[in-house]
């Protein structure tokens, strides 16, 4: 009997507190792990200075953020996606499929991607060429594509130390990765004439000695690390000889462990990254529902605060962080105020 | 094989006895193995989780006198919060800085040509929002001179506690060498102590810029909450489940089919239900996402097929006996059920219960799907509207301390598996606490 009564009041309660409309009073954003500490920056700011509840910023990955604020329009969705890249086709696509027209895309400014190692060990100064003849399966040599032969980094390059190849790189799932084979990879790729060569053997089909410029080697000098920096770092401490790549706001949280290398001669700093010289950086975005605006309270007043110069801007927090300020961030701030839909990618 | 010997003695051993001891013998050392080594296990990891975490629960805080000046907070002289709330945390944040600046040149502990930001950067982020709320609260405060018990940077905490040294700091972008010598000093005139951190068992989780201030009370509110739904669902519908499989129902091909399908989702991957609740509670039936509720009605869905097996477990080991007799004096099937066997199987139903509870506490893959690993800051509210409000759970607040960069929350996570253990012991502890206490044995 007394197990009956239970079973009665518990699913009356469940009723009860799900039967009213849920009005949500706070933001959802969900998205890349690599703009999420910066969306919490902001959203402790955000919940410290107004009256509004703090956001809840969950992580998940760039293409989960925006495939869940493109599942439709309502308070059971999301209002906002964080992704540290650019928004594609298809998920515009998918959007507008679900009822999701307009869509604001907000720049917040630029993440560097760094290359270090242990910082008892050598010094390193490379070039995207370095990186392409350390690690893609197949290499030229005098002019015939060979799999690769480079054990240590001096085969690679005399500059650098006679030091055995060993690269952790972000795995697939990563954003990072693909600015790594982008930036690093097939520039290194178009800088040693090996994309040609690629090329002419492909009977000048570009894409395919894109893809073979990309193929990394399976020996094992090559690592995928599925995890997040930490993993990386925990990765190095154990294998002193390993180089890792790792975000800027990482290495700078961790200057005591790592040692950084240069990249084209250029170190990477805040600085360095804004000014467009060191070569491998990527913008980060977030992207709101435009129709959420107005209906769940503060979002508006979350995504002015978030662009505003005391959080993105040069000096703000997010900086300090190690987020590179957009120049143009003025543009951005205009864009939001008048909330301008983002125009079709080109 | 061999021939007896016909002059065997009882008290000399044959071999073949001697090899039958041997083996026995042998067997007990694979048995002492395998319990040193699971003890060396569990030896290993508490060891690390203790050693790295136990730090997290004292915290350094700093004292110091802060002058609230009415020009810098309220301009507009009113003392009306609206207006002065128009001053944000950034401009409290220069007050605090100013004022630890102003008391250490008093003091006489400031380093020649060390820079006020330098100063202000050794106290934590989170000081301005609380000086912000207390003046909120109590505007009459401006024109005051308060005395501020605040949280020191994470950095300066690390250097206590031996984290950061003086070797690391200079290569560190975020502390120099020259801040650890003012903390040393400061310590020694009394404005920079150690003491127990209230704050990271209270506290909600805070942002990588200030690691000092994280704590687990979101995430604690929140399993609280999921374990209140799991247990206010989960033990009266398998416990009503259990009851009519094993007392009330036909043995047929359907009962046989429901038998091996529970026995089957208690081994389902957990994950499993996670995609079953986004898609049936949160894209069906419309509950909030993040939300206390829809992770209790996932764990629910998981812990009852444990709860299930256990309690038929239970009613099967009261002796028939009883049960004959209640019937024979002519008590109705349900009168025996309830008065007699229920009873009887209460201890071993609780102790499956709390067994579930507790796997259900320490599950994050579920919680992955519905929203709950995120960044919480606000404390869900009171029940039972507070089961709609977004929350965290513990498991999920280690996850997300493992992945942050700043080296402060290693000890951090390490901390939430401390109060994480600390709350799966007391269930178990319970557990056999209630079988102790009511169990009969026949």
């Amino acid at each position: 009997m007394n197990t009956v009564k239970l079973t009665a009041s518990t699913l009356a309660i469940v009723v009860a507190s799900t039967s009213g409309a849920f009005a949500r009073d706070n933001i959802q954003t969900a998205g890349s792990s690599t703009v999420l500490p910066y969306a919490t920056i902001v959203a402790e700011a955000f919940g410290e200075n107004f009256d509004f509840p703090t956001p809840v910023v969950e992580s998940g990955g760039s293409g989960a953020g925006r495939k869940k604020l493109c599942e439709g329009v309502g308070e059971n969705t999301i209002d906002i996606a964080n992704s540290s890249s650019r928004i594609k086709q298809s998920d515009i696509d998918l959007c507008a499929s679900n009822g999701v027209n307009e869509i604001m895309e907000v720049r917040i400014g630029y993440d560097g991607i760094v290359f270090a190692s242990d910082i008892n060990g050598a010094d390193f100064a490379f070039t995207p060429a370095d990186w392409f003849k350390a690690l893609a399966a197949e290499v030229v040599v005098d002019g015939a594509v060979v799999a690769n032969p480079n054990k240590t980094w001096a085969e690679v390059n005399g500059d650098l130390p006679a030091q055995d190849i060993l690269a952790f790189i972000p795995g697939t799932k990563h954003g990072t990765r693909e600015v790594f084979d982008e930036k690093v990879i097939l520039k290194g790729c178009e800088e040693t004439g090996a994309f040609e060569v690629f090329a002419a053997a492909a009977g000048g089909d570009e894409d395919a000695a894109e893809e073979k410029c990309m193929a990394l080697r399976t020996d094992g000098v090559s690592v995928d690390i599925d995890g997040d920096y930490t993993e990386t770092l925990s990765r190095i401490d154990a294998n002193k000889n390993a180089i890792g790549v790792f975000g800027l706001s990482f290495y700078q949280n961790n200057t005591d462990k790592l040692k950084v290398a240069t990249m084209s001669g250029v170190v990477p700093t805040v600085d360095s990254i804004a000014a467009g010289g060191y070569p491998v950086s990527r913008p980060l975005y977030f992207y709101v529902k435009k129709a959420h605006l107005g209906v769940i309270p503060g979002l508006k007043e979350y995504i002015e605060f978030f662009v505003s110069d005391d959080m993105a801007g040069p000096d703000g927090p997010l900086a300090e962080y190690g987020l590179v300020s957009d120049p143009e961030l003025a543009a951005t701030q205009e864009m939001v105020a008048s909330e301008t839909p983002m125009a079709p990618l080109n | 094989m061999s021939t007896a010997s016909t002059n065997s003695s009882l008290y000399t051993l044959d071999a073949r006895t001697k090899r039958r001891n041997a083996a026995e013998k042998r067997f007990r050392l694979y048995g002492m193995a395998a319990v040193a080594f699971g003890v060396l296990a569990l030896v290993v990891l508490l060891s690390s989780v203790l050693g790295t975490g136990l730090s997290a629960f004292r915290q350094t805080f700093l004292t110091t006198e802060i002058t609230l000046d009415e020009k810098a907070l309220d301009k507009s002289g009113t003392r009306d919060p609206e207006v002065m709330a128009k001053v944000t945390t950034i401009g409290y944040a220069k007050v605090l800085q100013n004022a630890l600046v102003d008391e250490l040149t008093a003091k006489g502990l400031l380093p020649e040509g060390m820079k006020a930001k330098d100063v202000g950067g050794m106290i934590s982020k989170e000081a301005p929002a609380q000086l912000r709320d207390r003046v909120l609260a109590n505007p009459d405060l401006i024109g005051q001179t308060i005395t501020m018990n605040v949280l020191a940077n994470g950095r300066i905490d690390g250097y206590f506690k031996g984290r950061v040294t003086m070797e690391s700091a200079a290569l560190d972008s975020n502390v120099s060498p020259e801040q650890l010598q003012l903390a040393e000093a400061m310590r020694d005139a009394g404005m920079l102590d150690l003491k127990f951190n209230w704050g990271f068992i209270f506290g909600p989780d805070a942002s990588e810029l200030r690691p000092e201030a994280a704590g687990l009370g979101v995430a604690i509110i929140g399993s609280a909450y999921m374990m209140l739904i799991v247990l206010a669902l989960a033990l009266p519908i398998g416990v009503a489940a259990s009851i009519y499989l094993e007392e009330f129902a036909p043995q047929n091909r359907l009962t046989d089919l429901i038998e091996v399908n529970i026995s089957n989702l208690a081994a389902v991957p957990s994950i499993v239900f996670g995609i079953l609740g986004l898609a049936v509670f949160i894209n069906f039936a419309g509950l909030p996402q993040s939300s206390p509720l829809v992770g209790g009605l996932v764990l629910s869905l998981m812990t009852l097929p444990t709860i299930i097996i256990a309690t038929r477990a239970a009613l099967k080991a009261v002796p028939p006996s009883i049960k004959d007799a209640a019937l024979g004096i002519g008590a109705s099937k349900m009168q025996t059920v309830f008065h007699h066997i229920l009873p009887l199987a209460m201890p071993g139903i609780l102790t499956g219960t709390i067994i579930g509870l507790a796997q259900a506490l320490g599950e994050t893959a579920p919680l992955l799907l519905i929203g709950m690993v995120a960044f919480v800051r606000d404390y869900p509210g009171a029940p039972p509207e507070g089961f709609t409000d977004p929350a965290a759970a513990l498991p999920v607040q280690v996850y997300n301390f493992t992945q942050r960069a700043d080296p402060a929350f290693i000890e951090r996570a390490s901390g939430a598996i401390i109060v994480l253990m600390v709350f799966l012991l007391a269930m178990n502890i319970l557990a056999i606490i209630l079988r102790r206490r009511f169990e009969r044995r026949w």
